[in-house]
């Protein structure tokens, strides 16, 4: 391990070592710290001026409500589970078929396929924007949640395909050779022996597409127009301009956006990083 | 059909199952891209038809003011992203120990990383706020009064692309560490038979085994800081008078305010010809790396 270890026996050095590295985060957390305090803080407080003190009384209650009766948010967090939960499904089973035949059906121009999967990838959203948005209009999809659908499968895709194909070509090939040894046609080995042993890779890729479409701006505000479709990141932006100065009003808000990917992140952290890494695709 | 269909299944299925995936992708991503270049030669309000104008839009992007503004803004955006490996790097040497409580001040170091743009946005918007904001907060220790920042137009892009690396860091601080844990132990310990301590070691031993990973972080830094948007978006919408806007931004400032969807395309093309130098060299990489590993 590099640096050197802190020896076990050395209670001191850790205990302060420890301590040190929780400065170093709370001051790393605090921007986010403050917001999370203020989303508690009652109005009367934040107009008598009492920004960063202790919060007097807590409007935990009061300023939460307040986002789901006052405000449209709740019906933007619904827009957000109604198009990352398709995306997510439809983007683990269409990569989990490309990754396959990626990884075990070497053919000619395979390579030359998965290059365009990853490349495209990188790709500044921009350079898809009017082309995209024209056909989601001519589809008559342009402000529904399904032109965030179709978008985000067919993007995350390209990062899936990927991390599926990685992942599939890592299992051990006895696996397959058995398989073929016994006559089964490739939708059978598909079925019988990759769909079993995908699952931990699924659970992966499935958390970080959550949080990559989650967490999606660009593509909500080109795609999308009215409160009825808008997912969280848009709804928060737009509640900014009407809620300017009412700031624990909008800290509730960005807390209730971030929540779901931060939760999701604890519960399933392993995999949140393992994916992360193996991809290293997130700009 | 079935004859045909039992002696060709062994590679028909494949591409059966290959085919739903690469047709969207390439239907909704590589052909849009394509598109947009064919647009940027193109005069076209978004509803009505075409006129093609060959390179004018370029031409005109060649004499306009902003466009420069934006390709400076753009370059200080990769000029303050690049502080994000070093200090990702630094981070993840310091929690890289084994210590009680040690796991969970990690995790929360990738909390920004997990924010939507927007959240981070939202938060450093709060941060900067001249009569509130945190960074007040700290002047007003020194007795001092904050600038406004985002309403600077010497200071906004700053602000800005400040805001932005807190998750940058982070995300690189994620490479490192993965890359901490794969070094080779009998180099460092024969590093330390040699008594190489401390910045040497780190000089001369630690960092060679991480150039793989850190070529990744830097790649990957250097295209989230070209294609920045989010964050000007939600911060500035590129003001104070379009000083702090990028290539990005004024892309789609110009196409869906302004219904100059040619023009917008050309400066979406101007934008993804440089980042598309950027993004085979970071794959040329990623191949060279596989192929070392296998």
């Amino acid at each position: 391990m590099y640096p050197r270890p802190i020896p076990e026996d050395a209670k001191t050095k850790r205990a302060l070592y420890i301590g040190g590295v929780t400065l170093v985060v709370a001051l790393w957390l605090l921007p986010l710290v403050a917001v999370m305090l203020t989303s508690i803080r009652s109005n009367e407080e934040l107009m008598a001026g009492n920004y960063w003190g202790w919060p007097q009384k807590f409007s935990l209650v009061e300023n939460y409500t307040a986002v789901f009766e006052q405000t449209a948010m709740l019906r933007f967090f619904l827009n957000s589970l109604l198009i990352t939960i398709p995306s997510v499904i439809g983007v683990l089973i269409l990569s989990t078929l490309t990754g396959f035949v990626l990884s075990r059906y070497p053919f000619r121009g395979s390579n030359l396929i998965f290059a365009l999967f990853v490349g495209g990838n990188f790709l500044p959203a921009q350079i898809m924007m009017i082309p995209v948005r024209d056909l989601m209009v001519r589809l008559s999809l342009y402000d529904t949640v399904y032109a965030l659908i179709v978008f985000h499968i067919a993007f995350q895709t390209g990062f899936a395909t990927l991390f599926m194909r990685n992942f599939i070509a890592a299992l051990p090939g006895e696996l397959f050779q058995a398989a073929r040894a016994e006559g089964a046609s490739p939708f059978q080995v598909l079925r019988h022996v990759v769909v079993p042993l995908v699952r931990p890779a699924l659970a992966a890729l499935a958390i970080l597409t959550f949080t990559f479409i989650w967490n999606d701006y660009f593509w909500a505000i080109v795609l999308t127009q009215s409160d009825a479709v808008k997912p969280v990141t848009a709804g928060l932006n737009n509640l900014r301009g009407e809620w300017t100065s009412a700031w624990n009003i909008i800290s509730a808000a960005t807390i209730f956006v971030a929540l779901p990917p931060v939760v999701m992140f604890f519960l399933m952290q392993k995999h949140f990083i393992s994916g992360l890494t193996m991809g290293a695709v997130k700009g | 059909m079935p004859r045909f269909w039992r002696r060709n299944r062994h590679w028909m299925t494949p591409a059966l199952l290959l085919l739903p995936g690469l047709i969207l992708f390439s239907l909704v991503i590589l052909a849009a891209s394509f598109e947009t270049v064919w647009i940027s030669l193109h005069d076209w309000d978004g509803i009505g038809a075409k006129t093609w104008v060959g390179l004018a839009n370029y031409v005109e992007l060649a004499e306009d003011p902003q466009f420069y503004v934006s390709l400076k803004n753009n370059i200080i955006w990769l000029l303050i992203f690049m502080l994000a490996p070093p200090i990702g790097l630094a981070l993840a040497l310091i929690v890289n120990q084994q210590i009680r409580g040690m796991r969970i001040l990690k995790s929360l170091f990738f909390v920004p990383l997990v924010l939507a743009t927007v959240t981070v946005g939202v938060v450093f918007g709060w941060v900067y706020d001249p009569t509130y904001g945190l960074l007040q907060l700290i002047f007003g220790l020194f007795g001092g009064t904050a600038p406004a920042l985002l309403s600077d137009e010497n200071f906004a892009t700053l602000a800005v692309a400040t805001a932005g690396l807190w998750p940058q860091i982070a995300f690189c601080m994620v490479l490192f560490l993965a890359g901490l844990n794969n070094l080779n132990e009998d180099l460092i310990g024969a590093g330390r038979v040699d008594g190489a301590r401390g910045w040497q070691m780190l000089r001369h031993v630690v960092l060679p085994q991480l150039s793989q990973v850190g070529f990744i972080a830097i790649a990957v830094t250097v295209i989230g800081a070209l294609r920045s948007f989010d964050m000007v978006a939600v911060m500035t919408t590129g003001g104070p008078y379009g000083s702090s806007t990028v290539l990005a931004y004024q892309m789609y400032e110009e196409s869906i305010f302004s219904y100059r969807f040619g023009y917008g395309a050309a400066i979406a093309t101007v934008l993804f010809v440089i980042m598309i130098a950027f993004i085979a060299w970071y794959l040329h990489g990623l191949i060279k790396a596989e192929r070392s590993n296998a």
